[in-house]
């Protein structure tokens, strides 16, 4: 057995590669003359290094200019109003006003997270590795840019558009006025239980019962309409991709229904509310 | 000296073990040479000798990985030389922050560059996972790097809010107040969330409590977030980042076949 992998990969002193790993499949190099390739040095290394210099140099700049801030020493005294957490987390910030904070806080994130990390096994198709494309991905591309335009805009109206209480001020407003606080939020089941006339109960069962619906259609119609989309998925993949996107979709629904029709909770149990 | 006596000294300084068990290879621009370089020095054997121009050409990969890399390099430095200057203690955390900018030679310079490269450390990750995205690179073989991608980028978040505290501002106080009040909310752990109460979570024994070592922000949670911030954070990044290199370089760039 030893006498033949020597025969594989014969001991040659002069030799300056070494054997790396083993794999099944296609791969970069595979029916590639050397001329398709070039060489690290210095090709790739002048670019990082122009790279470096770039971004050192625009840092040093930059640093003349912003400077970091430095507020009045922390003190329990005084509570800064608005309290605004870094802007990478606004997204997070302006869901608490919509959302509880065990879902805005920490639901929303871990989602994300668990979310991101299942892309690669969420989505089949082939094609689209290695080079830009849109025709090829339409869906896949969608949706990530609806993911990230949504994240993107809840951070610009983070930054520039909370005020006071964290309320809503547009630049030209003075934001040193208190707006009056938010009121006549409803919560869906006692909507319903007031404009149908029904029990309180009745109500709560309504409104279950429609958030059940947006995820029972949300997983039901796609997989009718789209048979050749459920089927390349399967089950599995198919009811964790559309639980995510239904999750995602639903993030902005609830802040319209918040903004459109005032309401506050659409689901209502003795342990926590949605 | 005429220039032969200096040949024959680089010559000779050339010809000694000393310098042979340094510098491995001549500077001839030659194949061999060039192969040598990348894979006889430590940080550029991170690189293929070799790679396909299609696969390293800026326009296709943004460089964005890269400069990831070099703002968290830029970020351990200058987070190196503000530690000197720095006591995580309640009582003049603040008074060495104002004394790094008024007093300690370049200190306002490196503070700022520390700040502005986190917060763009926080958008490079962002734009590198964006192209990584667009570019389909998280199919197999990559899946895996993806994962250890998106747990750089959770990373990043952290590091950059947890010295986010450290100034013991107003900003720094409220914020991470705002921050670790969603830690009381977590479903389960926190005194607040759902099923929290029911699993017999207290103020004082959630994953709040754990995080700042006391029902608010104080003492504990300065030191607390120190730690994470200068020494647990950043050596799991490094853990990761290994991984992150070591899974490219098996799995090849990415790029049009």
């Amino acid at each position: 057995m030893a006498e033949k992998s020597h025969d594989i990969f014969p001991r040659d002193p002069n030799k300056t590669y070494g054997l790396m790993e083993l794999v099944k499949g296609t791969s970069t190099g595979v029916d590639k003359e050397p001329e398709d390739t070039i060489f690290s040095w210095p090709h790739l290394f002048y670019v990082e290094f122009l790279c470096v210099l770039i971004v050192t140099g625009l840092l040093l700049f930059a640093s003349l200019y912003f400077g970091a801030p430095l507020e009045e020493e922390a003190s329990r005294d005084t509570t800064p109003n608005p309290m605004k957490a870094p802007w990478y987390f606004l997204g997070l910030q302006e869901m608490l006003v919509f959302f509880d904070p065990w879902i805005a806080g920490v639901g929303l994130p871990v989602l994300i997270a668990v979310g991101l990390m299942l892309i690669p096994f969420l989505d089949v198709n082939k094609k689209g590795k290695g080079y830009y494309t849109f025709s090829e991905r339409k869906f896949a591309i969608t949706s990530y840019s609806f993911g990230m335009a949504l994240w993107l805009v809840l951070i610009v109206i983070g930054v520039w558009f909370r005020g006071l209480d964290w309320n809503w001020y547009w630049p030209w407003e003075n934001g040193h006025i208190h707006k009056p606080p938010a009121t006549g939020l409803e919560d869906l089941p006692i909507i319903f239980a007031r404009t149908l006339g029904i029990g309180e109960f009745a109500g709560k069962a309504l409104s279950d019962l429609l958030v059940l619906g947006y995820f029972g259609a949300g997983l039901i119609i796609p997989a009718l309409y789209f048979k050749e989309f459920f089927k390349k998925l399967g089950l599995i993949r198919y009811v964790t991709l559309m639980g995510l996107y239904l999750i995602m979709i639903g993030i902005p629904v609830k802040v319209g229904l918040r903004l459109v029709f005032s309401i506050k909770y659409v689901v209502m149990t003795p342990w926590f509310k949605i | 000296m005429g220039s032969s006596n200096w040949a024959k000294i680089s010559t000779w300084v050339k010809s000694t073990q000393f310098y042979k068990a340094i510098f491995r290879h001549g500077y001839e621009d030659t194949p061999r040479n060039r192969a040598l370089t990348t894979f006889s020095n430590v940080l550029y054997h991170l690189h293929p000798v070799k790679s396909r121009w299609e696969s390293i050409k800026l326009r296709y990969t943004w460089c964005m990985g890269g400069t990831s890399l070099l703002l968290f390099i830029i970020l351990t430095l200058t987070g190196v030389l503000l530690m000197f200057y720095y006591v995580p203690d309640v009582r003049r955390a603040y008074q060495d922050i104002k004394d790094m900018m008024a007093v300690v030679s370049y200190g306002t310079t490196f503070r700022n560059i520390h700040r502005l490269a986190a917060q763009l450390m926080v958008a490079t990750v962002w734009i590198h996972m964006t192209r990584v995205f667009l570019t389909g690179s998280y199919k197999s073989p990559r899946e895996f790097n993806w994962i250890i991608g998106v747990v750089l980028l959770m990373l990043t978040l952290l590091l950059s809010w947890t010295g986010y505290l450290l100034p013991w501002d107003q900003l720094a106080l409220w914020a991470i107040t705002v921050g670790t009040k969603m830690a009381a909310a977590t479903p389960l752990f926190g005194v607040e969330g759902p099923f929290g109460l029911q699993l017999g979570m207290r103020p004082d024994n959630d994953v709040k409590f754990m995080l700042l070592g006391g029902t608010e922000v104080g003492q504990n949670a300065l030191l607390r977030f120190y730690v994470l911030h200068c020494v647990v954070l950043p050596l799991m990044v490094v853990v990761f980042l290994a991984v992150h290199f070591w899974r490219v370089r098996k799995d090849g760039f990415s790029g049009p076949l």
